[in-house]
């Protein structure tokens, strides 16, 4: 078992290095070839090792590789950790990652640098490995940093591209503010027990529960501030409230990256580092108030934001931060359990929207903008056969008393249960459960006008001079980050990913490839089935003895009981937001058609609040972009050149210039003089030391 | 194996003598020059060959100084050589890089080529024996020694502003000096010795301590560079040839830490300690400080200089932070980023060669017509950004896990510079190998050659290596930097 994990984790590393080092020699064929096979190797292993894990009791143990940091108690291993956690993580990682990568055969089939793109995805596929596997801090922190630089890499895909490239920035630095708050989690961690090697720490935690921590003349909870700081970490790597900006303009990057990283792996990486650190968030009440009430905040926040989007790879991202905040705030609430099964399902339908939508768009010609869409089902069948299996599956439609429904339907409602049952002594919990409800609705609603504004309705493309028009005329702008909340709605967001197709003007709406349906099928049985194959094992009777452990409950904690018994309102009342949802969004979309345009052309307040994100990024830049300018300027040209060179080097030299030009030897009058100085000093030194010995 | 270390030190200059041979007899022109620089390189492969031989036969379970040389000289003087587990791989450190200084010269470099030779020789003669020299004069010697080299190179072979560059270096490091040169005097009359080891562990009164370590201080602060005393080093480098930035950034920066490292803390540990919240000030500003600097520079050489004034800003403080993660932090941030700077400098050198230019905004889009070259600087700037599994990020994690311990503010204040870092680094690399190609002088600007190759390869395989595996590293620093720890620790009682 051990070696099959070792191979399961360096293949796609393997596969990387290959398609990274070698790509141009052996050609994209022999690239894509290499990189998929030993992708669907890892999946074939995740999987057997998953199946041992759940069916054939097979103990959690720990590969130990290599030392990696040995410094005093700061000792970290390179090393493979297999338990409930990371076999679910395995699973999810692999299988989307294997799909992506088969989708990307025929998405990218166009590009002129596949082996490139082939090898950071699997890089990245390494790098996510490594982080779900990881028994120690180092690892973990490892992990975490890899993903955001093949994240980085697959945004900026596109590098001719100016918004690309700012999109990859921004991720990569957003992802670094969460990490300074992680890296000095860490730090805290490291500083209360004195290792950071999960095994050890998590002992430990109890017995140090009451400790506090001093800084600037105040004491706070030791526990609380670790978790906090570790917390802000998550928050940037899952775009929680606060730190979410990088996320939508991380759709700059090719569809399929959107689906593995920025849908269903790396950003559920936040969630998952909670539940690993379950033990210690147990004992932290404060932090778990506050993951509770930033994880609902991002569940309604990315919701509103989703309702108002057009293009339609934004409304799936705001979309998947949204369903992050649904797993932040279980987790906040205690429900471990619930807060794993989310990404679990979720990765499914996601990736699902995520490689439909990839695969509207490459039918539609690189178009992105839904308001060219409509009525496509005729011409993608199976495309919208697919995004309609995963649009039920997110809106979470299932039937209570049956327990029967589609994916989404076991791990939301298990989450509002939970928040409402932790309600029951935490207000904050119910303000969670409450959100929970009101963006159930939201979510039905934004994905429903996704489906119904893309595949249903009177056809919208195809025929205008002003589509084109608009499309190039967009090339002019920077950025599209910055420039999409200035325009007027329909001139904006025609993002050209490739030009290889070229803007024709009577082009037809085109099925993909079967390479690209492929992974839609399977993902779809996934939606579908996700849910009520693995409930039992992962919130339900056989909970416990599918965790082994891996995610600890305080003895208080009984959050996950209690959700099963809630009452009836509470069960039944996602399922009415749900449906009333897709009733309004069926009114707007279908019945009245044309009426949503019209309601996004006047432009009320509220739509254009949402429209522009809650006006984040204006204030980011406003604030934080502007002073980091300011005060570098101000420290280089005041501090640096006016006061420290103004009143050192440059003011001794206007002295000694004047004497330097009279010799008329500048250039070697330095030297002399200085060599004249060494020798006195020699000298000097030389006189002292006899003269002290001789005493 | 007593004498290699001598060996290692003076190799060089044998080199020396025989390009001086050459230049004598044979007839000047661009033979002679090949010539040298083929003398030049063997020198300095059989130097680094040296260095790795001490590097291996070094005992790394022993604290001690090891291949002592103790020849008594005249009138009490002592020539005392020896190297314990913080300095040997300083040497190695500095061997390693002189040959690819040399390669990455080659076809740079074409005025004054004899005397440049020599000049990178000497300095490399002078540098090791800063790390080996186990006698205060020595040391001193070496140490001001190294700077005459290093002034020469900027002030013959630098830009158009070399002499505004030379002589602000050589302002900066002469206030050092004179300052220190006083220490070491007024050392040797109270101890009566001037054997490193011996006043390693001799007493100085702590008043004493006070003035002895103010005046070091000023030289290796200077020499780190550590805010304010940093503003030498971004024109410096402007100026310097490619080869002369590495040697710069890779080693001499070096000196002030391992100064820090073998006088500061162990000679005046109560003095160290007294001091500890301002070397904690300097460093955690120089952090911020000079990263908001980058992030604004518009010639590459000056942002990757602030760059290193800010992580330099780690080593003093991981330094100070007494325990054994801050120092084992700072000399593998120390090490590392004489890799990681090195090949960050010769990453510019390649564009500069081709163009002339160090601007950044007549850059930008060279993806496409330099993959490879692409590749590399992406890997050095992220060495540069600290990320996990480069070199760069084992010596930030540890200096500031170290700091934390000492002082949280400090470390808070540090841990910033990770954000700062990504800002200026991206940003340098997106506006001058993203986007499209939009300057026509560009389009016909050519990939890295196989001579570049030879130059970047070891470097890329050290900071992988590094990075994944820095136990190499600690293996060989390990006991001599604890026993520097437990003998700070039980110095200042604590």
């Amino acid at each position: 078992m051990q070696t099959l994990v070792t191979v399961l984790v360096f293949a796609p590393l393997v596969g990387a290095l290959i398609a990274g080092l070698f790509g141009r020699r052996i050609g994209d064929i022999a690239s894509q070839t290499v990189t998929t096979g030993l992708l669907f190797l890892a999946c074939g292993l995740s999987w057997y090792t998953f199946s041992q894990w759940t069916w054939g009791h097979m103990e959690a143990f720990t590969v130990q590789l290599l030392p990696f940091i040995n410094i005093g108690d700061f000792q970290s291993v390179w090393s493979i950790r297999i338990d409930a956690l990371s076999a679910t993580m395995l699973i999810v990682v692999t299988t989307v990652s294997a799909l992506v990568h088969l989708y990307s055969w025929g998405y990218m089939a166009e590009d002129d640098s596949r082996p490139r793109f082939f090898a950071y995805l699997s890089l990245f596929t390494f790098a996510m490995l490594s982080l779900v596997t990881a028994a120690d801090f180092m690892q973990l922190f490892f992990g975490w940093e890899g993903v955001g630089l093949a994240s980085y890499l697959l945004i900026g895909f596109w590098f001719k591209k100016p918004s690309a490239s700012a999109a990859a920035i921004k991720a990569f630095v957003v992802n670094r503010v969460g990490d300074f708050g992680f890296a000095l989690g860490i730090m805290t961690v490291f500083w209360s027990f004195g290792t950071i090697q999960f095994a050890e720490i998590f002992p430990q935690v109890a017995a140090n529960a009451g400790r506090t921590w001093a800084f600037a003349g105040h004491t706070f909870p030791l526990m609380d501030i670790a978790c906090f700081l570790l917390f802000i970490g998550a928050m940037g790597k899952s775009a929680q409230f606060f730190l979410h900006t990088w996320l939508p303009d991380a759709m700059e990057g090719p569809t399929p990256v959107s689906a593995l990283i920025h849908a269903a792996t790396m950003v559920t990486a936040g969630v998952y580092m909670l539940c690993l650190l379950s033990p210690m968030f147990e004992y932290a009440p404060i932090a778990k108030n506050i993951v509770t009430v930033i994880g609902a905040v991002t569940a309604l926040f990315a919701a509103t934001v989703g309702l108002t989007q057009n293009d339609i790879k934004r409304v799936i991202a705001y979309s998947t931060c949204s369903q992050l905040g649904y797993m932040f705030f279980a987790a906040g609430v205690g429900a471990y359990e619930a807060a794993m099964f989310h990404p679990f399902t979720h990765a499914f339908f996601k990736a699902l929207l995520f490689l439909g939508a990839g695969s509207v768009i490459h039918g539609m010609h690189h178009e992105q903008d839904m308001r060219r869409y409509g009525n496509l089902a005729k011409f993608l069948p199976i495309t919208y056969a697919a995004m309609t299996i995963g649009t039920i599956a997110i809106t979470g439609l299932g039937l209570p008393n049956l327990h029967l429904g589609f994916a989404g339907f076991y791990s939301k409602d298990t989450i509002i249960e939970a928040a409402f049952a932790a309600g029951a002594h935490n207000p904050i919990a119910n303000f969670a459960g409450v959100i929970g409800l009101i963006v159930a609705g939201l979510t039905a609603f934004y994905s429903w006008r996704l489906a119904f504004f893309t595949f249903n309705g009177h056809a919208r493309w195809g025929h205008d001079e002003t589509h084109a028009h608009a499309a190039h005329g967009h090339d002019d702008h920077a950025t599209s980050a910055q420039h999409e909340t200035h325009d007027e709605p329909l001139a904006e967001e025609a993002h050209q990913h490739d030009d290889h197709h070229g803007h024709g003007h009577d082009h037809k709406p085109h099925e993909s490839p079967w390479v690209m349906l492929t992974p839609l099928v399977i993902l779809s049985i996934g939606a579908v089935a996700a849910g009520f194959v693995f409930v039992d094992y992962f919130v339900g009777h056989h909970e416990a003895e599918f965790w082994r452990g891996a995610i600890f409950s305080a003895p208080d904690n009984h959050v996950l009981h209690d959700a099963h018994n809630s009452p009836a309102w509470v069960k039944w009342s996602p399922l009415v937001m749900s449906v009333g949802g897709l009733l309004v969004a069926a009114y707007v979309y279908l019945l009245k058609e044309g009426l949503g345009a019209r309601l996004a052309a006047r432009g009320g307040p509220l739509y254009t609040f949402f429209y522009n994100k809650w006006f984040f990024d204006e204030l980011y830049q406003a604030t934080f972009v502007r002073a980091a300018k300011f005060l570098g300027d101000l420290f280089w040209k005041g501090g640096d050149q006016k006061i420290i060179d103004g009143l050192g080097p440059d003011g001794v030299s206007a002295v000694s210039y004047a004497v330097g030009r009279r010799t008329g030897k500048i250039q070697t009058g330095y030297v002399y003089h200085y060599a004249f100085v060494m020798l006195l000093g020699v000298a000097g030194l030389l006189t002292y030391a006899l003269w002290a010995w001789a005493r | 194996m007593t004498g290699i270390l001598s060996l290692t030190t003076f190799a060089p200059l044998i080199g020396v003598a025989a390009i001086l041979a050459l230049r004598h007899f044979g007839t000047p022109g661009e033979k002679t020059d090949t010539a040298a620089k083929g003398v030049a390189l063997a020198t300095t492969l059989a130097t680094f060959a040296l260095s790795l031989i001490v590097t291996l036969r070094f005992d790394a379970s022993n604290p001690g100084f090891q291949f002592v040389e103790d020849i008594a000289w005249f009138a009490g003087l002592h020539y005392r050589m020896g190297v314990d587990g913080i300095s040997v791989l300083f040497v190695l450190l500095t061997a390693f890089l002189l040959p690819i200084c040399i390669v990455a010269s080659w076809k740079s470099v074409d005025k004054r080529v004899v005397e440049y030779l020599i000049a990178f020789l000497v300095l490399e003669t002078l540098v090791i024996g800063v790390f080996c020299a186990l006698d205060l004069i020595l040391f001193y010697l070496f140490f001001e020694g190294g700077l005459v080299p290093m002034f020469l190179i900027i002030g013959i072979w630098g830009g158009k502003r070399r002499i505004y560059a030379a002589y602000k270096f050589f302002l900066y490091t002469l206030l050092g000096s004179v300052l220190m040169l006083a220490a070491i005097l007024a050392m040797i009359g109270i101890a009566g010795t001037s054997s490193i080891p011996e006043l390693m562990t001799y007493q100085f009164a702590p008043w004493l301590q006070t003035w002895l370590w103010l005046a070091f201080f000023a030289s290796f602060a200077v020499k780190m560079p550590m805010w304010p005393v940093h503003t030498w080093l971004p024109d410096a480098h402007v100026e310097a040839p490619t080869a002369g930035s590495v040697i710069l950034a890779g080693i001499l920066l070096k000196m002030g830490g391992y100064g820090f490292m073998r006088f500061s803390l162990p000679m005046f540990p109560n003095a160290s300690e007294l001091f500890t919240p301002l070397v904690f000030a300097m460093s955690a500003i120089a952090v911020v400080y000079t990263s908001l600097i980058a992030f604004r520079q518009t010639d590459i050489k000056k942002l990757i200089a602030y760059s290193s004034v800010a992580h330099m800003g780690f080593v003093t403080m991981g330094i100070f932070s007494g325990n054994a993660q801050g120092e084992q932090g700072a000399l593998y941030q120390m090490i590392s980023h004489g890799v990681i700077s090195g090949a960050l400098f010769l990453c510019v050198g390649v564009v500069y060669d081709r163009m002339h230019t160090r601007e950044i905004a007549f850059y930008g889009g060279l993806t496409q017509r330099m993959p490879i070259y692409a590749a590399i600087f992406l890997l050095f700037t992220m060495g540069n950004v600290g990320l996990p599994g480069t070199s760069g990020f084992v010596g930030e994690i540890l200096t500031m896990t170290g700091v934390y311990q000492a002082s949280t503010w400090t470390a808070i204040v540090a841990a910033t510079g990770v954000i700062f870092s990504a800002v200026y680094a991206l940003t340098l690399y997106r506006r001058v190998m993203f986007g499209e190609i939009t300057n026509p002088e560009l389009k016909t600007i050519t990939d890295v050659n196989w001579r570049e190759v030879v130059i970047f390869t070891p470097l890329i395989i050290s900071t992988l290596v590094l990075g994944v595996y820095p136990a190499l590293i600690f293996n060989v620093t390990d006991t001599s930097v604890n026993a520097l720890v437990s003998a700070y620790r039980a110095a200042i009682g604590g």
